[in-house]
């Protein structure tokens, strides 16, 4: 086990012209559950394989521990990784497959055995043991994958890469508890990668998101949802995302569709393009108060309803819970103390209005 | 509601031109070929039932016991050479950049020379007085001479037929190898394997299929080798590289015994027929013992 450190690291594929990592500075720490959250080519995966060395970075060093490993092979730097899409040893049984990684490291057969058995429990294939590997179905050779990740249990860190991508709903949440019960019990650090707001949040501690080779944002699944440093973390992370809307900046307040929004920090970048963030949760409606709505849908999922609709050519949605009652012609007003200001993408820091409209 | 399955017998028209074609191609040339098997004849297109006497007569002939025997061992060998030789030919060819290109041109070139042709390559590049490979071996002081000495007879079908068909092995083995993806490579390398592991486990088993159909065809074409042999060596020295194909060419062109040659063909046909079954069988037993296990637990 080992904290993780990524000093100055880019990578860019040979004949590429953009970067797939921008240059970034990390620092994690040992036992650590982390998430790295993001769409799909946000550079996670290459990420992913520059800690477990399959990948040489092109610029900039990784540590384990504080020793420098950027050279070291994947063997040497002693990493498990779990792939999006099993990989099994088909000639070999299932038993055997958990046995492999261990008897390349030399370990002794009686403990391979004890910790094979161990994994068997624990994936539920006790009774399969036997079978080859490649008469399983797709969920249970994923189990086999992440099995042999975990049978080894002097690792620096696992490395998951969207690992639940092909396995069944129902059994998705078993083995995320499974893995948050390992987590627990052996305090590995791990990496967890996926696209999957719910599996980052429920899975991590700290929730790294990405967006275009860069990381906008580290923070607790509350962080993220509260104060997104990024407009792309709070468009990404909740369900519908974050509403941004354009305004302008006047001395000290925000301008929007006419209304103002004081705020308490003195803009330095006026040139740039501000925009302000609120959640669909922290937009209330009502008959007579706020500005008017254009509403151009309404979704019913459920235990809410979603109202999506239009104020000065902008895209809003609020969320109004089941039941509660929908103007006929409704003004909205914003929760100030939730309203966060972005300039250029960006989150200004205490940007937020103290004033309700 | 039950739906009534059409019971007709339609499908069989469909069937029919494969079927025709079939026939002419492959059965009714063979049907005069157990027609002569069976009887003999002493000219005037007059014949005579004679029954299996052609095939106790070939059975239980020392000479075509001496081909088969040859042809055996001609073709074990062409595999024991060929099928490793191509498969770490593939194993060391580049996986992308230009090299790809140029490895598989090099590859691709003596498969697409006629089969005569390479017999007269060689039986030039082997003569002591202006081959290149025997006179260049007489001058460094060895005797070599392969129409005279049967080792050396034998050692220059071999290494003809290494260099003419180890390409097609190191082809087929190589279609195998770059579809494995890179991700098991990757898993491999987590897991600490050893390149050999990485043979072993990963590699040998996806290029299985394609190992199986580089063995069946080695195995024919070589059992069945006609073309070089003549032109090198004729059959010669004495019959030491005259294999069955020869040998029967001999006896149905050149004796003109019909009967004989007939019934030899079928044999020929059967052994090859029976070979490849074996071979089949041993190689894709693997798989069907899996599939019997592949049910619920045991």
């Amino acid at each position: 086990m080992a904290s993780i450190q990524l000093q100055s690291l880019a990578h860019r594929y040979p004949s590429a012209p953009d970067y797939a990592l921008n240059s970034m500075q990390q620092s994690w720490s040992d036992g650590g559950a982390y998430a790295l959250l993001g769409p799909s080519g946000c550079g996670k995966t290459t990420l992913l394989n520059i800690i477990s060395g399959l990948l040489r970075p092109s610029e900039g060093r990784v540590l384990f521990d504080d020793i420098d490993v950027t050279d070291l092979t994947t063997q040497q730097r002693n990493i498990a990784q779990v792939f999006q899409f099993p990989v099994v040893y088909d000639t070999m049984t299932v038993a055997d497959n958990l046995a492999f990684p261990l008897r390349n490291r030399g370990i002794a057969k009686n403990e391979i055995e004890k910790r094979v058995v161990d994994a068997l429990q624990m994936l539920d294939l006790q009774e399969r043991a036997n079978d080859r590997a490649r008469s399983l179905t797709a969920d249970d050779k994923q189990k086999i994958s992440l099995g042999r990740g975990l049978v080894r249990t002097d690792v620096q860190a696992i490395l998951f890469d969207e690992p639940l991508t092909v396995i069944d709903p129902h059994l998705k949440w078993q083995l995320r508890t499974e893995l948050k019960k390992i987590h627990q019990r052996f305090q590995h650090t791990m990496i967890y990668v996926t696209h999957d707001q719910t599996e980052a949040l429920t899975f991590a501690d700290q929730v790294i998101v990405m967006y275009e080779g860069a990381v906008v944002q580290i923070g607790t699944p509350q962080q993220l949802f509260e104060t997104p440093e990024h407009t792309f973390v709070g468009k990404f992370i909740g369900s519908p995302g974050m509403n941004v809307l354009p305004c302008e900046i006047d001395g000290s307040e925000a301008v929007f569709a006419g209304k103002r929004f004081s705020l308490n920090t003195a803009i330095d970048n006026p040139a740039a393009h501000f925009e302000l963030g609120i959640r669909p949760e922290n937009i209330k409606l009502s008959p007579s108060e706020g500005m008017p709505l254009t509403v151009t849908a309404m979704e019913d999922v459920g235990r809410h309803v979603i109202v999506r609709g239009e104020i000065a050519g902008a895209q809003l949605s609020a969320l109004v819970k089941d039941g509660v009652a929908i103007p006929e012609n409704p003004r909205v007003s914003f929760d100030s103390a939730h309203i966060n200001l972005y300039a250029d993408d960006y989150r200004v820091a205490s940007g937020r209005g103290d004033q309700a409209i | 509601m039950s739906i009534q399955k059409v019971q007709n017998n339609k499908a069989w028209f469909m069937v029919m031109p494969v079927l025709i074609l079939v026939a002419i191609s492959a059965i009714i040339p063979l049907m005069t070929v157990v027609n002569y098997s069976v009887q003999d004849t002493f000219g005037n297109n007059e014949f005579f039932w004679v029954g299996t006497e052609w095939f106790q007569e070939i059975l239980t002939s020392e000479r075509f016991h001496n081909a088969l025997l040859r042809t055996l061992l001609f073709s074990g060998l062409i595999l024991a050479i060929e099928i490793p030789l191509g498969i770490l030919i593939a194993l060391a060819m580049p996986k992308r950049g230009w090299g790809v290109s140029v490895c598989l041109v090099l590859m691709a070139l003596p498969l697409l020379i006629p089969w005569n042709v390479v017999g007269t390559i060689w039986q030039v590049f082997g003569r002591v007085d202006i081959g290149l490979l025997g006179h260049g071996l007489a001058s460094l002081g060895i005797d070599y001479n392969y129409t005279q000495n049967n080792l050396d007879a034998w050692l220059t079908l071999i290494l003809m037929d290494v260099w003419h068909w180890t390409s097609l092995v190191v082809l087929l083995c190589y279609s195998g190898l770059v579809s494995i993806p890179e991700v098991y490579y990757q898993a491999a390398r987590i897991d600490g394997a050893s390149r050999w592991a990485v043979f072993r486990f990963i590699q040998l088993p996806k290029i299985k299929r394609v190992l199986l159909i580089a063995v069946l065809l080695r195995f024919m074409d070589s059992f069945m080798i006609y073309t070089e042999p003549f032109v090198i060596t004729g059959g010669g020295p004495g019959n030491i590289t005259t294999f069955l194909s020869i040998d029967l060419v001999q006896m149905a062109v050149g004796q003109f015994d019909l009967g004989p040659a007939a019934a030899m063909s079928l044999i020929y046909f059967l052994i090859i027929l029976l070979v490849c079954w074996i071979f089949y069988t041993v190689m894709t037993s693997y798989d069907n013992d899996e599939q019997s296990n592949g049910g619920g637990p045991q």
